[in-house]
C-alpha cells in the first residue's frame, strides 16, 4: 500500500519532469515554435477574412472573417500540437537521449503522457497567440465556453499521440514532415475551416464527415459561435474515441520498442 | 542474493546477428567486476538487455532478485548506466541533464538539485554546470555520465569503457573515485579495454567473446594464465642470424631487433646473461604484445575455436 502510494508520487514526479522540460523547450525556441503560425494566421485572416471574406458576404449567419476564426484557431492547434511531439521526440530518439527516460523506472504510459502535455500546452499556446491575432480582426464571443475548452484540449491530446506515434515509426528527418503534408493539411483543408460544407452537393457533404478533423473544427465552432454543420455527440464520441485508440496504440509501440529498442 | 544473475541470455539482432549465445553470469552484491572482451563480443549487447535498452531474444535477468519480465520497475531502480556511447542532448545544460535524470526516478526537484551538486562536484563539473554540454571536452562528456548514473543512487552501477579516450590522470581520478564508491557498497560492472584498469580494480572478472562466455573466474586465477610474454629487444650490433641461448626461443625481425618469448617460470636474466656472453649489447625492450589481446588469444586456443 505505502509502496504503491511511493511509486505513484515518483511516476507524477518523473511526469513533470518531462512536462517541464518540454514546456521550457517551447519557450526556449519560440521563435521556431510560437513565431511561426502568428505570421502564418495573420496572412490568412488578412488574405481570406478581410479581402477576399468581404466579397463572399456571410456564412452560416455570421461573417466571413468570424466564421473562419475559429477553424483557423484550429487549424494552429492541430498542426502545432502535433508538429511539438513528433519532434521533440524523434529529436530524443535521434539523439538518444531517450535511453535517459528508458534506462528509468518511469512507466511508458507516464513517457507518452509527458510529451503529449508538451504538445497540449504548445497547442495552446499557439491558440491564444492566434485568439489574440483574430480579435484584432473580428469580435469573437464564445458562446459555450466549456465546450470549446474541452474540444481543444482534446483535440490537442489526439494530435499530440498522433505526433508520438509518428515519430516511434520516424527513422530520419524526412520521416516526421510526410504525415503532415500528405495526410494533416489536406484533411484540416477539406475540415470545413474555410466553409461550411452544407454548400457542397450531397456527396460531397458524405464524403466530408469520413474526415475526423471535421467534427473537430465544427464542435469548436460550436463553442465560440453557437453553430455546427455536425451533431455535436457524435463529434465528442469521434474525439474520445480517438483520444482512447491512439493512447492504446502509443502504449502497445512503447512497450514493444518498436523504433526505440532493437 | 547477487547484484546480477544472467540466465542463458541470448540475443539475436534483427539483421541475424547472433551477438549472446546464452550466457550465465552471476555478480555478487559489492563485487567490483570486469567485463572483458574484444570489440563486437557482445558487452555492450549484455549491458543494453539487462538496463533495457536492447530487447533479449532468450534468457533471464535479475536485478538484485528482480526479475525484469516481472519487477522491470524494481529492478531498473537499482541499475546506474554509464554508456559506451554519448547520450545526453546535446544542447541541455550540464546541471539541467543530471536534475532531469533524478526526476525520472521520482527524486523531487529541490532534492536532484541537492545530488546533482553533489555528484558534479565530486566528479569536477561544478564550474561547468550551466553550460551546454555539447562544449564539453570528451573527458568531461564521459565524467557527466557517470555523475547521472549516479544521481539516484543506484545499488549496481555499469561502466560501459567509461576511460575511453580520457587522459591518464583523469583516469586515475577516475579509478580512485570508483574504488570510493565500490567501497561504500555500491557493485560496480565495468568493461574495458585496458587489462591494467581491470587487474588495478577489479576482483572478478568475465571474459566474453563471439557472445559466450570463455573465462569467469577471480582476477587472480585468470592472470596467472598468462604464462608468456613476448618481449622487442633493439641491439647495437648488427646481426644476419639470431643468437642461440639455451632456454629461449629467440627470432630475428630485422637485423639489430630480436623477439624473444619469455615464460613466466623462467627470469629474463638469463636471457641478458646469454647475450653477453655473445658480446651483443641491448640499447632498448619493450614489451610487444598488449597483455590483454595475449589473454584473449590464449583463452580462445585453450578452449578450441566455438562453434560457428
Ligand atoms: N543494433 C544492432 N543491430 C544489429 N547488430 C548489432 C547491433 N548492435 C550490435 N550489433 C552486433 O552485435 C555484436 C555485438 O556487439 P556489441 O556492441 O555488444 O559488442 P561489444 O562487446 O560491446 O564491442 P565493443 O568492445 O566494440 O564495444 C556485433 O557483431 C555487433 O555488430
Ligand atoms: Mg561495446
Amino acid at each position: 500500500m505505502n509502496r504503491s502510494r511511493g511509486r505513484i508520487r515518483e511516476n507524477l514526479i518523473g511526469l513533470y519532469t518531462i512536462v517541464y522540460k518540454e514546456v521550457v523547450r517551447v519557450l526556449r525556441i519560440w521563435i521556431q515554435t510560437i513565431v511561426p503560425p502568428a505570421i502564418t494566421m495573420t496572412l490568412y485572416f488578412i488574405i481570406f477574412g478581410n479581402l477576399i471574406g468581404q466579397r463572399i458576404g456571410s456564412m452560416d449567419g455570421f461573417d466571413y472573417m468570424q466564421f473562419i476564426a475559429p477553424g483557423l484557431i484550429m487549424m494552429s492547434i492541430i498542426s502545432n500540437s502535433y508538429g511539438n511531439v513528433v519532434s521533440s521526440f524523434f529529436g530524443a530518439k535521434f539523439g538518444k537521449h531517450i535511453e535517459e527516460m528508458l534506462v528509468s523506472p518511469l512507466p511508458n504510459s507516464m513517457i507518452i503522457l509527458g510529451h503529449v502535455a508538451g504538445g497540449v500546452a504548445r497547442g495552446f499556446i499557439v491558440g491564444l497567440v492566434v485568439t489574440a491575432i483574430a480579435l484584432l480582426f473580428t469580435d469573437l464571443d464564445v458562446e459555450h465556453p466549456l465546450v470549446t475548452l474541452s474540444v481543444v484540449l482534446l483535440t490537442a491530446v489526439v494530435f499530440s499521440l498522433g505526433g508520438f506515434i509518428n515519430a516511434m515509426f520516424a527513422r530520419k528527418f524526412d520521416d516526421v514532415t510526410i504525415v503532415p503534408t500528405f495526410i494533416l493539411t489536406p484533411l484540416t483543408y477539406l475540415g470545413g475551416v474555410f466553409y461550411s460544407i452544407s454548400l457542397l452537393p450531397e456527396f460531397w457533404q458524405d464524403v466530408s464527415k469520413a474526415n475526423p478533423i471535421l467534427y473537430m473544427v465544427n464542435a469548436f465552432r460550436y463553442g465560440v459561435l453557437g453553430v455546427s454543420d455536425v451533431n455535436l455527440g457524435t463529434a465528442y464520441a469521434i474525439i474520445v474515441g480517438f483520444v482512447i485508440l491512439l493512447f492504446a496504440f502509443s502504449l502497445f509501440l512503447m512497450n514493444r520498442g518498436v523504433g526505440i529498442r532493437d | 542474493m547477487p547484484a546480477l544473475r544472467l540466465a542463458n541470455l541470448s540475443k539475436t539482432y534483427r539483421n541475424g546477428v547472433q551477438a549472446l549465445k546464452g550466457i550465465d553470469l552471476e555478480v555478487a552484491e559489492g563485487d567490483f567486476f570486469a567485463l572483458l572482451g574484444p570489440n563486437g563480443a557482445g558487452k555492450t549487447t549484455a549491458i543494453g538487455i539487462v538496463t533495457s535498452l536492447v530487447n533479449k531474444t532468450a534468457g533471464s535477468v535479475q536485478v538484485f532478485g528482480h526479475d525484469i519480465d516481472r519487477e522491470l520497475e524494481l529492478a531498473k531502480a537499482c541499475i546506474g548506466l554509464v554508456p559506451q556511447e554519448i547520450n545526453f542532448n546535446q544542447f541541455e545544460n550540464v546541471e539541467d541533464i543530471v536534475v532531469n535524470q533524478a526526476g525520472y526516478y521520482g527524486i523531487p526537484r529541490a532534492e536532484a538539485k541537492r545530488r546533482a551538486a553533489k555528484y558534479l562536484k565530486e566528479l569536477h563539473l561544478w564550474e561547468k554546470r550551466d553550460g551546454i554540454s555539447r562544449n564539453l571536452s570528451g573527458g568531461m562528456k564521459r565524467r557527466l555520465m557517470i555523475a547521472r548514473a549516479l544521481v539516484h543512487e543506484p545499488r549496481l552501477l555499469i561502466l560501459d569503457e567509461p576511460t575511453a579516450g580520457v587522459d591518464i590522470e583523469i583516469r586515475r581520478s577516475m579509478w580512485r573515485f570508483m574504488r570510493k564508491i565500490n567501497l561504500e557498497g555500491t557493485t560496480i560492472i565495468l568493461t574495458t579495454h585496458y587489462l591494467e584498469e581491470a587487474e588495478n580494480l577489479c576482483r572478478n572478472i568475465a571474459i566474453i567473446d563471439g557472445g559466450r562466455i570463455i573465462e569467469n573466474d577471480r582476477m587472480s586465477n585468470v592472470l596467472r594464465k598468462l604464462t608468456v610474454e613476448t618481449f622487442v629487444l633493439n641491439l647495437r650490433e648488427r646481426l644476419s642470424a639470431p643468437p642461440r641461448i639455451d632456454g629461449y626461443d629467440v627470432r630475428l625481425v630485422d637485423e639489430s631487433s630480436l623477439e624473444v618469448d619469455v615464460s613466466r617460470e623462467r627470469s629474463i636474466n638469463r636471457l641478458f646473461a646469454g647475450l653477453s656472453e655473445q658480446n651483443l649489447h641491448v640499447l632498448s625492450m619493450r614489451n610487444k604484445t598488449n597483455r590483454l589481446e595475449e589473454l584473449f588469444m590464449r583463452l580462445v586456443e585453450a578452449k578450441g575455436a566455438p562453434p560457428p
